[in-house]
């Protein structure tokens, strides 16, 4: 997945969950990334957000944490 | 196997609680209040001679041949217009009735050719019937007389009432010689088709049936639904392939593979010929409807087009060798694993088709879960209504439409979004627009001027044409109005709602900014329409939401499902009959293709990967351990084989070439993979890029079942053996052993048993119940074991409906100065998605290609006239195709559809999508339009690779 791809789709994810108030965005924009993006996907994500995650919404970024970080080995 | 003649009771079915005994011939018989005596006669088995009544129509009275006796009543009354009442004593059957039925049919005959041994509808016709019923035996009048018969009269001069036949539609023909003027066809197209495009012109003996203004059939409004020519009693409406073949003599009861409506159909059959396809009565979606796709349309399954024999090549530019199904089967298993074992075990995956059967789907999905031991399993759903399975379930708690068909009969309001039934679903229009005759109101929410908006005896209350991309934002404006204005059904919505989540999304909507007036210079409907179209829908009585790919194919499709949730809760309109919210599913298997486990995150059932224990009971029955990871949805795996990480794709039945947005995109991923294994009927566009053909099944050939939009299980029969031999899921299954992960069926009902042994929803599911049933409504269980038609009665299937907060958020997609106008686009009746069927087809007759439709205005600032050949351009690509200038577009938005691979309507679409589900955004494409002379560059492109990379070797004859 292409950086800014992944850039724009997170950034909708959030857009939607930030609705519902910051709090419960951090969850579900996480809980809907864990769900939905296959391990490759994940593992672009989580790269960038290793590296700040610049570009990104804030939720995604205060939501890193809840993102399951794909195995290695398998990605 | 016998031909299926499913009783005619003469008129319809009456629903009423009230019952009525009385006699009939002696004997008593009881039926609801209403019924007529002639219907009530029927179901006691007496036929009384009739022609003009059918019950299919409401009865009309006028072939006087129904007469009857009623014991103290004068006269003898027509059966059909005459209802039951108490007591009465009714004779069928009397001398002075004889006499008269003689006396009416030979006045009949007198005006009809004696042709019968060599007409159509010999073995098929009523007024032979009848004449045979009322022992007629001579013609008194002679024929010679003034008639409708004779091209000529009996001196030589012109007989001026005589008109030719018309054969202008290519399915049927109309001999106004062989009409009785019975208006069973004029009915038919009013009451069931609602169309009105025929009519009786004349009066008296020059009565006679006009299409149109006395055009030819194909020239007027007629829209070939094929419902007149079966209300036809004689040979006057007769389908062209039963004057070519003659009567079919066995029938087999079976399911339309077009839309999502599922309509059944009798295959009347000559040995494995079909004559024709019939509209079946006891079809739970269709009641003895159908369209011009499912009544005329299946000559593709015979085209000379179809391939037949498996074909491997090395590389796409090769030509393709047809070779045995051994070979074909292990070449692709070689490759598959070769590329898995260099690019890794998430390197390969596939796609399944809501063009195939649910056994087909679920058995590709489990080749890919359990064969190739990944979740790399997506379905063109994905593309369409994949918006709906996420809002609703998250709403409601199921990834499916809350209703039946049927339920629109008790609507009220129908608001109807993002949907063009009567072009897309045509017989569930047809019900529409039934129920709107009736009364009840229609509100449109469409930046088209679609037929709905104003028809024959059609006209909707509002009409809010929207600018796309703004759906979000008119159905808050709606959803404030109803909660600002106190139309919300309080009492509802405390029992059966999540409160805090009632609360959260109460606050947010009341806001101003959700307001129709703050509004309005989004969304450009004026906010007054917007607040009197809000009332009407909450207070108008049964609020009933229908919607279609114009809600779910954008950036903020999934938000938009879970607002239109939203209102049907705060209206207290789901749980009931006339209410709900309802998808209009694109295709004939999209639900089914769902339910069954085609979502890379989800087995069959909707139920997560990761969920332990639903996973484990998948692994005990597979005997394989099975990933709990998500994998690649389409657009994910497109963009992961540019990449280089995804190398190989099994594509059952579908044309992604073509049907995917951002055609050049999808091209370039195809070109990356290094194998690519088609299962289809014809070298479609994605076939120009795969190395493995495997030749499928037509519908006809196919056994199994689709689950239609209501979630009707329908089934699927086998109506002639496979042209290429072997079953879908039988190559698939072997595909799967050949990967080194055993796989075997006997037959397809052996997959719907184990369908039902791992899908709760499917558990009481076999075939063997439905061909019991007919059909049923999923969920089929322990606890509702002839299945669910209506959802959610007495509370939300995930316990309490969850109201979800829906900002809306402009999509990207901008028009600017370069590109200012911005591109929709749609399927029209006659032509079928991306065309590989109905192209095929004589449909051919009412579109031969791609139009861009325009306003005028629009049009006049370009300088294009009418037909002029003009380049549609966005940041992504362009193509040319020809322009139609169109009042039914509004100013700055352009339309067009995708059915012909050379138009490359997806050239220009873009690869946004929607944010929950990646589904694309094809309604919202900024583009330009501009005066061409040329096809575009990728045009070009396409006509070289159309020859370059579809070639067939010839085959060498063996030394």
């Amino acid at each position: 997945m292409q950086q800014q791809d992944m850039l724009r789709m997170a950034n909708q994810i959030a857009a939607f969950f930030n609705g519902s108030g910051p709090e419960l965005a951090v969850k579900e924009a996480a809980e809907h990334i864990n769900k939905f993006w296959d391990p490759h996907m994940r593992a672009v994500l989580v790269a960038h957000l290793d590296k700040g995650g610049e570009g990104l919404d804030g939720t995604i970024v205060k939501a890193a944490a809840l993102i399951k970080r794909p195995k290695t080995a398998d990605a | 196997m016998t031909l299926i003649k499913e009783t005619d009771y003469g008129t319809p079915e009456v629903n009423s609680t009230n019952m009525v005994t009385l006699e009939i011939d002696g004997q008593q018989v009881t039926v609801p209040e209403g019924t007529s005596i002639m219907r009530a006669a029927m179901e006691m088995g007496t036929k009384i001679p009739k022609l003009c009544a059918t019950d299919m129509l409401d009865a009309f009275g006028s072939c006087r041949l129904c007469l009857v006796e009623i014991e103290g009543r004068k006269g003898t009354p027509a059966s059909c217009t005459t209802p039951v009442a108490p007591g009465i004593k009714v004779r069928t059957q009397t001398d002075r009735l004889a006499k008269l039925r003689k006396g009416v049919m030979e006045l009949y005959i007198s005006d009809h050719p004696l042709d019968c041994l060599t007409c159509a509808a010999n073995g098929d016709c009523e007024l032979q019937d009848m004449a045979g019923a009322v022992g007629l035996r001579e013609v008194r009048y002679g024929h010679e007389g003034d008639n409708h018969v004779f091209k000529t009269r009996a001196g030589g001069s012109a007989n001026i009432r005589w008109q030719p036949k018309d054969d202008s539609n290519p399915y049927f023909t109309f001999d106004p010689a062989k009409c009785i003027v019975c208006s069973r066809c004029v009915r038919a197209c009013e009451e069931v088709q609602g169309t009105f495009a025929l009519t009786i012109d004349g009066r008296g003996f020059d009565s006679h049936v006009s299409a149109g203004m006395d055009e030819a059939f194909l020239e007027s409004e007629c829209v070939s639904c094929g419902a007149c020519v079966q209300a036809c009693p004689t040979a006057t409406l007769t389908e062209k392939s039963v004057i070519e073949m003659g009567q079919p003599e066995h029938s087999v009861v079976t399911t339309c593979a077009y839309c999502g409506v599922g309509c059944s159909f009798k295959a009347e059959m000559k040995g494995d010929q079909v004559v024709r396809m019939a509209p079946y009565k006891d079809g739970g979606a269709n009641e003895g409807h159908s369209c011009v796709k499912g009544r005329f349309a299946w000559g593709y399954t015979t085209h000379k087009d179809r391939i037949t024999a498996p074909m491997i090549r090395e590389r796409i530019t090769d030509p393709w060798k047809e070779v045995s199904w051994d070979e074909a089967i292990g070449y692709a298993a070689s490759r598959f694993k070769a590329i898995q074992e260099k690019y890794g075990r998430t390197s390969i995956g596939g796609i399944t088709s809501s063009r195939c059967t649910n056994e087909e789907v679920f058995a590709v999905q489990k080749m890919i879960r359990a064969a190739f031991r990944n979740n790399n399993v997506d379905t063109c759903a994905r593309v369409c209504h994949s918006p709906t399975g996420y809002g609703l379930s998250r709403t409601f708690g199921t990834s499916a439409g809350t209703q039946d068909f049927k339920s629109v009969d008790e609507a009220d309001v129908l608001l109807l979004i993002g949907a063009n039934p009567t072009d897309a679903h045509p017989v569930f229009g047809s019900r529409m627009k039934r129920r709107l005759r009736e009364g009840a109101k229609l509100i449109v929410a469409d930046p088209r001027k679609i037929d709905l908006v104003e028809s024959a005896h059609v006209k909707a209350a509002h009409h809010l044409q929207l600018r796309p991309g703004t759906n979000v934002a008119i159905i808050n404006a709606l959803a404030h109005v109803i909660m600002t204005e106190g139309l919300e059904k309080r009492g509802y919505i405390e029992e059966r709602c999540d409160p805090v989540e009632f609360a959260r999304w109460e606050a947010f909507i009341r806001e101003e900014r959700n307001s129709p007036e703050a509004l309005e210079p989004v969304t450009g409907v004026p906010a007054p329409e917007v607040r009197a179209a809000a009332r009407l829908y909450a207070t108008g009585g049964n609020g009933a939401i229908y919607y279609g790919l114009g809600v779910t194919e954008h950036s903020q499709g999934s938000t938009m499902v879970m607002g239109m949730a939203n209102l049907a809760m705060a209206t207290g309109n789901v749980g009931r009959n006339g209410v709900g919210v309802n998808p209009l599913r694109g295709q004939n298997n999209v639900q089914g293709s769902c339910d069954m486990g085609s979502f890379p995150h989800e087995f069959s059932g909707y139920r997560h990967v990761g969920d332990d224990t639903v996973r484990r009971m998948f692994e005990s029955v597979w005997q394989t351990s099975l990933d709990a990871e998500p994998g690649l949805r389409i657009p994910n795996m497109f963009d992961a084989a540019i990449e280089g990480s995804y190398k190989g794709l099994f594509v059952q039945g579908e044309d992604i070439a073509q049907s995917d947005p951002n055609t050049k995109h999808v091209d370039r991923a195809l070109e990356a993979m290094e194998c690519v294994v088609v299962q289809d009927l014809f070298l479609n566009e994605t076939a120009a890029f795969a190395h493995v053909f495997l030749p499928g099944t037509s519908f006809l050939e196919k056994d199994g079942t689709f689950t239609n939009a209501e979630r009707r299980i329908n089934r699927v029969r086998m109506v002639k053996a496979p042209l290429q031999g072997k079953h879908e899921w039988q190559a698939v299954a072997e595909l799967a052993t050949a990967m080194g992960y055993p796989m075997h069926y006997n037959d397809a009902s052996e997959i719907m048993d184990e369908i039902a042994r791992l899908t709760p929803t499917f558990a009481g599911v076999s075939f063997e119940k439905l061909d019991l049933l007919g059909s049923v409504q999923w969920p089929c269980n322990d606890k509702a074991p002839e299945g669910t038609p209506l959802m959610h009665i007495g509370g939300f299937v995930r316990g309490l409906g969850r109201f979800v907060v829906t900002e809306f958020v402009p999509t990207e997609e901008r028009t600017n100065r370069s590109f200012p106008l911005i591109l929709t686009t749609g399927r029209i009746l006659s032509q079928y998605n991306v065309g590989a069927q109905t192209r095929r087809t004589a449909n051919a007759a009412w579109h031969t290609e791609d139009l861009l439709e325009i306003h005028p205005h629009d049009a006049e600032l370009r300088g294009i006239k009418d037909g002029a050949m003009v380049s549609v351009s966005s940041r992504v690509g362009a193509t040319t195709l020809r322009a139609r200038i169109s009042e039914r577009m509004p100013q700055g938005v352009v339309y067009t559809t995708f059915h012909h691979p050379e138009s490359g309507a997806n050239v220009i679409t873009t690869e946004n999508s929607d944010w929950a589900t990646n589904c694309p955004e094809y309604k919202v494409t900024a583009v330009q339009v501009s005066l061409s002379n040329q096809p575009s560059d990728w045009q070009k492109e396409w006509e070289e690779r159309e020859e370059e990379n579809k070639r067939v070797a010839p085959m060498v004859a063996a030394e």
